[in-house]
């Protein structure tokens, strides 16, 4: 190949390179090791970790990240060569089992969530939570957004992240001590004829399910959108969803992984079809081939930034296409009665562990609660509990210093009544 | 001649709508352990969904067949070459699935207390070492979701870094060439967005970046390699140019396949960069994500770090987020940790005498492949490839053919096309990275291919105009798709 | 092709007064570089528009192409007939695929834009 090129070693491919930018020594890395040893190595590191799931530790966090079981399937389909090695589907004609895939996704999202519209998937539920404000910013012309406290507190600090240069005025407004509930009081003051969107999050972050077609009727009075957002993506089996809402984002990796220390997930953002042009993202459309026949691929491309450049709706390019299909098979495998099924048997968990404890708020909740402990302090509780291989919930004072002593609660399907009765032992 | 690719049917597979039917189950959940809880009671009557309508019904065996047959329809690396530029579509070596899947990298919690979660924190700690070995830069946050996500970030440590010494400045300098998430990125940092043309020899056009520096800019946003594959030979006197005038220098970094172990950005003056971690890493591409953008940067930079930065207290890792000049987070949680697992795999796997050699192989195969297609595509900037090369259509559009119809006929051969119309200063481009992956036989076959259609387009242009011909289906009518957008399955 | 009654700019735009309001469009030129338009961004009425500046934005699958008004002044009509058939602007460019009504606010500015003849030289140069 060198013959063919014309060069005599392969060192001349770089000899035209300054020579004050050549690296001449060693990367400080190890030489190159055999699966054997790269295997060995992450089991190492894992037996370092508290493992949850299976006949590790249980795990009563959810906080915006949850365990549930993983239908066999999902990875065994993911796992194909034609699903994990391809590329974005630009080039249609060879893409079709991912776009049409894709197209099912989004009519699944559309169907959970009760939008018109939904994307290809976002980063996640964060990055998708700043990215609707914007899509409110854009549709409305207003600059403001008004965000529940109840939102989760990373979701809202990504927000601030993301608003801090674009002259978008932040604001937030909190929730009914009693019910952890949204103040509506709170959010009637709080509105003006600035706002462009009003955030809120249901189930919220202290697994509290919120009364949306009040925020609805508000939001719109004052001439702002709605953005619902969810984080458990299993309570859309059950809940009924915020079909009165203008804009939706939400994280999938209840759908799709395990807890994997945080990522990579999956956001989506869904809308009504009248913000279809503002929706960042990808979209698979439906459309005919030359032949007449059905077939998929990528459209309204021009919202996007590989064509608008700085006039883009976002600079999302590689989005969460794997992470979607996971989800999309999950939803497949356990299909409509599946999802329902899956719903309550997390609704009646949680339901029995909180009737042995204390629950903070008074308002309805899926599967998560927030409970006060008063004997002993949390720290204590999740000390003992650790004893017993059970990672207990999270402590709230870091995030709302007012609710003291509390700890968020989650159980799921795959959560034991046996491990849920030594929970509510070492709270006694 | 099409050497690569016979015809074979494919299964047909509706959508999974179309296969569902009342009460097929594809699942089965353990037993209930305690009682069930009546939903409409707990969470009241308006709360609860009736049901969910028109959602799919479908057996485990639809499941298993449906994605199998949509698989089918689709090309993939592990099938051959996708030339794509700037995408690095390298091999996913399996091993870094295994890696990710061990269940103490899968199924751990972020907010595991710090002295549960060691294991996780020491491959963060492990990865973010060997990519500032790789970088030469000063520090690094592993937490950005995609490359845009790093760019993002990076702009944004910029602005941080400026307003702390009084004026975070007004725009940003971006080549013309640059890759479209670039002014993106910049716009939605604040910035504005400033052109810089390239210069004769496709390059950052030094005397046109003299001119335009000023204590209104904020930085420059350079991708080196360029988009055109071409290293940039004045990319420390830019770096100098843009210091000078207290400006910061942006380093996109979905080329490094082209440096890895050959060059290091932090000894060419760069001040902050991204890394493609799905790109230059191995990690799959998965049919669009996901991704990881770690950002790197030089010691003047890590006060604004995202927080929660990695610290060594007491022996023990724990998460630090006590950073008071920190830009904030740029997402929740700490990273794409699985991504991570992954490109540490990889490194793992070749070492740091690997890595070089890795690069090397890079930029053999892209230059073979220039050599192979010179005579019969026009190549429109005359300077040393790195591990890229792009053409032009220039001769084939003289006869009525453009960059995009070859790429379609080029699928008929049995490839996925190159990158067509990018980068954006070169009419009609051809964009080829073949990547290290790539053996001699593979090249040669796609030299064969991109022969062949130059010599069908003289003789033979109807074949090429009409293509692709042989894939599952004809040319995808997107003019319609986007008139009358259809984004989801209705009943009826 | 090119009405006489017509006046065309550098950037392919044609605008025909009558009663101090302009007619803007695009040029049959500049639909056939642009190919099928998919989408079109009028201005909204009431919006103020400066010659040179961005007032619409057409798109075309692959490409976004901002379209200059070639005059300034009020927006008092656009042209929604363009939101539903988008062709309109590839089949009848100096007609029906007309994108707004400008109030003029500055005639003068006419006599610097090029005439019918002006403009099909310029073409034949590029």
């Amino acid at each position: 190949m060198l013959d063919t090129i014309g060069l005599s070693k392969i060192e001349d491919l770089v000899a035209h390179l300054p020579a004050a930018v050549r690296f001449k020594s060693q990367l400080a890395i190890q030489p190159g090791r055999s699966e054997y040893d790269i295997l060995d190595y992450f089991k190492a590191r894992g037996a370092e970790n508290a493992v949850g799931g299976g006949n590790g530790y249980s795990c009563f966090l959810g906080a915006g990240v949850y365990n549930h079981y993983r239908p066999v399937l999902v990875d065994t389909i993911v796992s194909r060569s034609e699903f994990l090695t391809s590329y974005t589907p630009y080039q249609a004609e060879i893409s079709q089992g991912t776009l049409t895939a894709i197209f099912e996704f989004q009519s699944m999202i559309c169907q959970l969530t009760g939008m018109d519209v939904a994307n290809a998937s976002m980063y996640d539920a964060s990055t998708a939570v700043p990215e609707a404000a914007m899509m409110a910013i854009r549709a409305t012309g207003r600059s403001n957004i008004l965000t529940a406290r109840s939102v989760h507190p990373e979701y809202r600090e990504v927000l601030q992240t993301y608003t801090q240069h674009q002259g978008i005025p932040l604001a937030e407004f909190g929730y009914d001590a009693e019910t952890g509930q949204l103040d509506i009081a709170a959010l009637k003051s709080s509105i003006t004829k600035d706002t462009a969107a009003v955030i809120i999050q249901t189930p919220n972050f202290f697994g509290i399910v919120e009364d949306v077609k009040q925020a609805v009727a508000i939001a719109h009075e004052h001439g702002a959108l709605l953005v619902v957002v969810f984080s458990e993506a299993v309570s859309l089996g059950l809940l009924e969803p915020p079909r009165d809402a203008d804009i939706v984002a939400g994280e999938l990796q209840s759908f799709a992984l395990p807890p994997s220390y945080g990522g990579p997930f999956a956001g989506v953002i869904a809308c009504k079809e009248k913000l279809i042009r503002q929706i960042p993202g990808r979209l698979a459309g439906e459309t005919k081939d030359a032949n007449g026949n059905r077939a998929f691929c990528l459209t309204l491309a021009t919202r996007e930034q590989h064509i608008r450049r700085e006039k883009a709706t976002s600079n999302i390019c590689t989005n969460q296409a794997l992470i979607a299909l996971m989800a999309t098979v999950f939803l497949s495998v356990y299909g409509k009665e599946g999802l329902r099924e899956l719903a309550v048997q997390n609704l009646s968990k949680a339901h029995y562990l909180a009737d042995k404890l204390k629950p903070r708020f008074s308002g309805p909740f899926f599967n998560e609660f927030v409970a006060q402990a008063d004997a002993k302090s949390v720290a204590d509780i999740n000390r003992a509990l650790e004893t017993k291989k059970i990672i207990g919930g999270l402590a709230l004072e870091k995030f709302y210093p007012e609710l003291k002593n509390t700890m968020l609660l989650c159980c799921t399907e795959m959560t034991r009544k046996t491990q849920m009765d030594q929970v509510a032992e070492v709270f006694a | 001649m099409i050497k690569k690719v016979r015809p074979h049917p494919s299964q047909n597979e509706p959508l999974l709508y179309e296969l569902s039917s009342p009460g097929k189950k594809g699942y089965q959940l353990p037993d209930l352990d305690v009682p069930t809880i009546d939903a409409a009671e707990a969470l009241g009557a308006g709360n609860t969904r009736i049901t969910i309508d028109d959602f799919p019904e479908v057996s485990e065996v639809d499941v298993i067949r449906h994605f199998t047959r949509l698989s089918t329809w689709n090309y993939a690396i592990d099938l051959g070459l996708y030339p794509l530029g700037s995408c690095t579509m390298k091999y996913n070596p399996r091993i870094n699935e295994q890696a990710a899947r061990v269940e103490g990298m899968a199924w751990i919690h972020p907010y595991q207390p710090d002295s549960l979660s060691q294991g996780a924190m020491q491959v963060i700690s492990e990865l973010e070492r060997c990519l500032l070995q790789i970088t030469g830069m000063d520090a690094i946050t592993l937490q950005p979701a995609a490359g845009a996500h790093g760019e993002f970030t990076g702009i944004l440590m910029i602005h941080a870094a400026l307003a702390a010494k009084g004026n975070p400045r007004k725009k940003i300098l971006i080549p013309d060439s640059a890759h479209g998430t670039n002014p993106a990125t910049a716009h939605m940092a604040g910035y504005a967005v400033e052109n810089i043309p390239s210069n004769a020899r496709g390059m950052v056009d030094v005397e046109a970046l003299t001119r335009a520096v000023n204590e209104d800019v904020a930085g420059m946003m350079v991708t080196n390699p360029n988009t055109l594959g071409v290293f940039e030979e004045n990319i420390s006197q830019v770096a100098d140019i843009l210091h000078a005038k207290g400006a910061l220098l942006y380093m996109d970094g979905a080329n490094m396949n082209a440096l890895a172990g050959l060059s290091r950005p932090g000894d060419f003056g760069v001040d902050v960069m991204h890394l493609n971690l799905h790109k230059t890493f191995s990690t799959p591409h998965g049919g669009g994500g996901p991704g990881s953008g770690p950002v790197a940067v030089k010691q003047h930079l890590e006060p604004y770090l995202p927080i929660p930065r990695l610290a060594r207290v007491n022996d023990q890792w724990t998460w630090n987020y006590d950073r008071p000049q920190s830009v904030g987070r740029v997402r929740a949680f700490y990273g794409n940790f699985g991504v991570l697992v992954r490109a540490l795999a990889y490194i793992m796997a070749h070492g740091g005498d690997g890595l070089p050699r890795a690069t090397f192989d890079a930029l053999l195969n892209a230059n073979y492949i220039r050599k192979l297609l010179e005579p019969y595509y026009d190549m429109p900037y005359n300077e040393p490839s790195m591990h890229e090369c792009v053409f032009s259509d220039a001769r084939q559009s003289k006869l009525g053919i453009d960059t995009m119809t070859i790429a379609k006929r080029l699928i008929d051969y049995g490839f996925h096309p190159y990158t067509v119309a990018f980068p954006l200063i070169v009419k009609g481009a051809l964009m080829i990275e073949p990547t290290e992956t790539e053996s001699k036989r593979e090249l040669d076959l796609f030299a064969d291919a991109m022969i062949s259609i130059a010599k069908e387009i003289e003789e033979t242009p109807d074949l090429v105009k009409t293509a692709p011909h042989t894939t599952r289906t004809a040319r995808v009518d997107e003019v319609t798709a986007a008139r009358k957008p259809i984004v989801r399955w209705k009943r009826g | 092709m090119y009405p006489d009654s017509y006046r065309y700019t550098k950037e392919h735009e044609w605008v025909h007064v009558e009663n101090g309001i302009g007619t803007i469009g695009i040029t049959d030129h500049a639909q056939h570089e642009l190919g099928d338009i998919v989408y079109v961004e009028v201005p909204k009425v009431g919006t103020h528009v400066e010659q040179g500046k961005t007032f619409a934005v057409v798109e075309s699958v692959k490409a976004a192409s901002e379209i200059f008004a070639p005059v300034s002044g009020e927006v008092i009509e656009s042209n929604d007939a363009l939101t539903a058939t988008p062709e309109l602007l590839n089949s009848d460019a100096h007609s029906a695929g007309w994108i707004a009504k400008i109030k003029l606010s500055v005639p003068e500015e006419i006599d610097r834009l090029l005439s019918p003849t002006d403009y099909q030289a310029y073409l034949g140069e590029g």
